[in-house]
């Protein structure tokens, strides 16, 4: 469904991606993963069109979109979310969603429809009429969800949306990320909470400094030693390895 | 809630008509003129209210809408109603215009402001120094009342005519509030980055705004000039007028519905009663309306009608 | 529109004399951007107030508007950071279009009680000033014109030597390049942001003893400046000392040079001109340094 090729982004002298590729297919989960700075959130803006890359390609559903506006890739049915949540503060929930909803449908009655049944699916029903700056972290995480929802996309980009969120609100979440994937969305996330990872993700790709560094099945990815280094540090895998031996 | 605010805006209306019915020519005047800033701030409020683009310059669309409505009937022997229509739809093109350069350079906020203001006097020095424009003695139109000419004997017709424009913009404004334009322009107000990410084109809808709010502004134009017959480069262009539309709609109730209209009377009448108090002292009236500014940013940031809903929902409430 | 050199010649410096009064004007407004990242719209009309304040202080006290400099500097600090300390800062809320609405608000109400109180009259200070000049080859040039071009560029070495030899000029840049960091460092960022501020309205103050011995005064004349202003400050790239002197003295030849081949008031179309082509297409500035 995604194909995205030899990415590269420099900013001033830094390299935050270095010839990145990663394919999503079709129906999944993929999970992005990979330490503090690997270059996730970038690679996130180059696929949903806010950052241009200095050289590589992104195709979606067989079209080259490496240069179209990210407006247009909304349109096209990628929709994300941002890791540093960016509600419209001074509109409601209700409104917040219903901008996300005008995408699909031109009229206002239709569109508040929409975002109700969004809003009740995320767990957000409650607080429909409230102001969206009243939310809690939670709150505002899942109405960045649910905002990208109302647009009815095919992808879905989730940047570490359960990133603050205390345990029980991440086992309130996940089955609702299950729940859209089984609507037929296509989910790309990055995340640091491995504990969701390994559960919701079908495959799993690894950045660590602009690179990629590994790819494959979630359990085969966690034994990878280079995964391991990238995550604890030099020697972390031999250490581990001889403590598995002992 | 929303029905109440219908039967509000026709309650204003219905008032504001039966004035001129018993009201001398005096205060009939004072009441266009206060209409006709009414005017340029619903204008203003589609760009900087719901669009959240603060215009320091909308006397550029003002004074276009005036200037090509005068020009064309003094130059070309065009009809009235005519050079009124091609007025407002040369200055809507020049907002377009405009905000087509200074929004692809990404110009937001100050600079946004800044620039608007300098496209405004960049017209009102040209329109002071070109000959065809009347230069500094300004261009006076000729008396000639009748339907056919846009003008009119009677002041209370007149005055029934700017409320009429009046409320057909409160209705577009409330109309535009509840569409989906009114909500993607009120996203791109509140957060640009996360309004691309939900599909908004974000240059296409500041675009559509800036344009709808240049016509409108300059149908304001049209009106002075129709009613007082003369123009110059201060009245048209000059930065009173810029400085009125934004001052009406901030004080009346930033991007909400009726506050420019409700801004601009309520300013136009403190500014008589100033007058009354303070006789000849030019200046008064400004000092206390930019004192008023200062604190309707500090305190009210909904003006007069964010204080009202505030009231009327806290009485609810107790 | 053949003009002999000479004339050209004196247009220029003429040009270059005023241009050093606008730098001065510039670099209150460009310091005050460049450490609080707001562009302060009652700069023309704080400089109104400073022009009014001289030519009072001068007509009635009788003092030399060169003697009236360093008192008037000192009282222009002081309430400029009284007014960003406690009026501008607080009613803002800290949001950057708040501050614009703020700002302007002021401007209006500055201009127009100056106007309530001085009427619309023109006033120039009593004596000579006009007819000092200094022969200069062929060219004639305006003492006090000459005077505060040298003041001018005395007080921005002063402003440069301020910011980069001193605790406070330290703690200021600290506050423009990193206001999170500064405050953790245990800088008081509402106070320097009030000290800036200051320093910004004493520089009108300094400006405004220079203006008048050459200039006039009445409540709108700042308007004319501040656009002026701003163009040097966005010429010269947003909150930079140079860039502010070097802008200030190009647009006085700008319009100097525009006057002389277009006439006084199309002569002021080309700053706008330029103000709006910069602002659209080279929008870090010409010399494009950062404070």
């Amino acid at each position: 469904m995604l194909e995205v090729s030899g990415i590269s982004r420099s900013f001033g002298g830094l390299k935050a991606l270095d010839g990145i590729s990663l394919s999503v297919a079709q129906g999944s989960i993929t999970g992005l993963i990979g330490p503090n700075g690997a270059g996730k959130t970038t690679m996130f803006g180059v696929i949903s069109g806010f950052i241009a890359p200095d050289a590589g390609s992104v195709v979606y559903q067989a079209t080259d979109i490496t240069t179209e506006p990210a407006h247009l890739r909304a349109r096209r049915g990628i929709a994300r979310t941002f890791q540093i949540v960016q509600p419209f503060a001074g509109l409601s929930v209700g409104e917040n969603i219903a901008v996300g909803a005008y995408l699909r449908h031109a009229s206002p009655s239709e569109a508040k429809a929409r975002a109700e049944a969004v809003a009740a699916r995320v767990g957000l029903g409650a607080m429909f009429d409230r102001s969206a700056s009243a939310l809690t972290v939670a709150g505002r995480k899942r109405l960045e969800l649910a905002r990208a929802l109302a647009t009815e996309p095919d992808l879905l980009l989730l940047d570490e949306v359960l990133a603050g969120l205390n345990p029980s609100e991440i086992r309130d979440i996940l089955p609702v990320i299950q729940d859209i994937r089984a609507s037929g969305v296509t989910i790309l996330m990055i995340e640091h909470v491995m504990q969701a990872v390994m559960a919701l993700c079908d495959d799993i790709f690894v950045m660590a400094q602009g690179r990629m560094i590994a790819e494959g099945k979630p359990d085969a990815v966690c034994r990878d030693p280079m995964v391991i280094e990238a995550y604890l540090g030099h020697g972390a895998a031999a250490r581990m390895q001889e403590a598995g031996n002992a | 809630m929303k029905r109440r605010e219908l039967l509000f805006i026709f309650a204003l209306l219905a008032a504001l008509v039966l004035v001129p019915l018993l009201a001398s020519n005096l205060l009939i005047n004072f009441l266009v003129t206060a209409l006709i800033v009414a005017l340029a701030a619903q204008g203003w409020n589609i760009l900087g209210g719901l669009g959240g683009q603060i215009s320091f310059g909308h006397a550029a669309f003002f004074g276009t809408g005036a200037y090509v409505t005068e020009l064309l009937q003094l130059r070309f022997g065009v009809n009235a109603w005519l050079a009124a229509l091609v007025g407002i739809g040369v200055a809507a093109a020049l907002g377009w215009t405009i905000g087509a350069a200074v929004f692809r350079a990404r110009l937001r906020g100050s600079y946004f402001a800044l620039v608007t203001l300098a496209f405004a006097e960049v017209l009102r020095i040209l329109a002071n120094a070109l000959e065809f424009t009347g230069g500094a003695t300004g261009l006076l139109l000729k008396l000639q009342p009748g339907a056919a000419q846009f003008q009119f004997e009677s002041r209370a017709v007149f005055a029934w005519i700017a409320i009429a424009v009046v409320g057909v913009v409160l209705l577009l404004t409330r109309h535009i509030a509840n569409s989906r334009f009114g909500a993607q322009l009120v996203a791109v107000r509140e957060n640009e980055d996360a309004a691309r990410a939900l599909g908004v084109d974000i240059i296409a809808t500041k675009l559509r705004a800036i344009t709808l709010s240049a016509a409108i502004t300059a149908s304001a134009g049209v009106l002075y000039v129709q009613y007082f017959l003369y123009l110059d480069a201060q009245i048209g262009y000059g930065t009173w007028i810029s400085i009125e539309a934004l001052l009406a709609a901030i004080i009346g109730g930033v991007g909400t519905v009726a506050g420019p209209v409700i801004g601009a009377l309520a300013l136009h009448a403190l500014g008589e009663l100033t007058k009354g108090f303070a006789g000849s002292i030019t200046g008064i009236d400004l000092v206390i309306f930019g004192l008023l500014l200062v604190a309707a940013v500090a305190f009210a940031p909904a003006g007069i009608v964010g204080a009202w809903k505030r009231y009327v929902g806290g009485r609810r409430n107790a | 529109m053949n003009y002999p050199p000479a004339i050209i010649a004196e247009a220029m410096v003429n040009g270059l004399l005023t241009g050093s009064v606008y730098a001065l004007v510039a670099l209150g407004l460009t310091l005050v951007y460049g450490v609080l990242h707001i562009i302060n719209f009652a700069h023309g009309a704080l400089l109104t107030c400073a022009m009014f304040a001289v030519w009072a202080l001068v007509t009635f006290t009788g003092i030399s508007p060169y003697a009236a400099i360093l008192p008037l500097a000192l009282a222009f600090f002081a309430g400029g950071y009284v007014l960003q300390r406690y009026l501008i800062g607080p009613a803002s809320h800290g949001d950057d279009s708040n501050i614009l609405l703020v700002t302007l608000g002021l401007s209006i109400a500055i201009e127009n009680a100056l106007l309530a109180a001085f009427h619309a009259d023109t006033r120039n200070l009593e004596g000579d000033f006009g007819f000092q000049v200094i022969e200069l080859g062929p060219m004639l040039i305006s003492r006090p014109k000459l005077i505060g071009f040298a003041a001018a560029v005395a007080v921005a070495g002063l402003l440069w030597l301020l910011l980069a030899r001193t605790d406070t000029g330290r703690a200021i840049r600290a506050v423009a390049k990193e206001k999170l960091g500064a405050r953790l460092m245990g800088i008081e960022v509402g106070h320097i942001y009030g000290v800036t501020f200051g320093i910004g309205c004493a520089c009108l103050a300094v400006a405004a003893c220079l203006l008048m011995p050459s200039f006039y005064v009445n409540p709108r004349v700042g308007n004319a400046f501040v656009l002026v202003a701003f163009t040097i400050v966005v010429l010269g790239g947003m909150g930079s000392v140079a860039g502010a002197l070097l802008g200030g003295l190009f647009i006085g030849m700008v319009e100097s040079l525009g006057g002389l081949l277009l006439g006084d008031s199309l002569g002021q179309l080309g700053i706008f001109v330029i103000f709006i082509l910069v602002l659209l297409f080279r929008p870090t500035g010409l010399f494009g340094a950062r404070a």
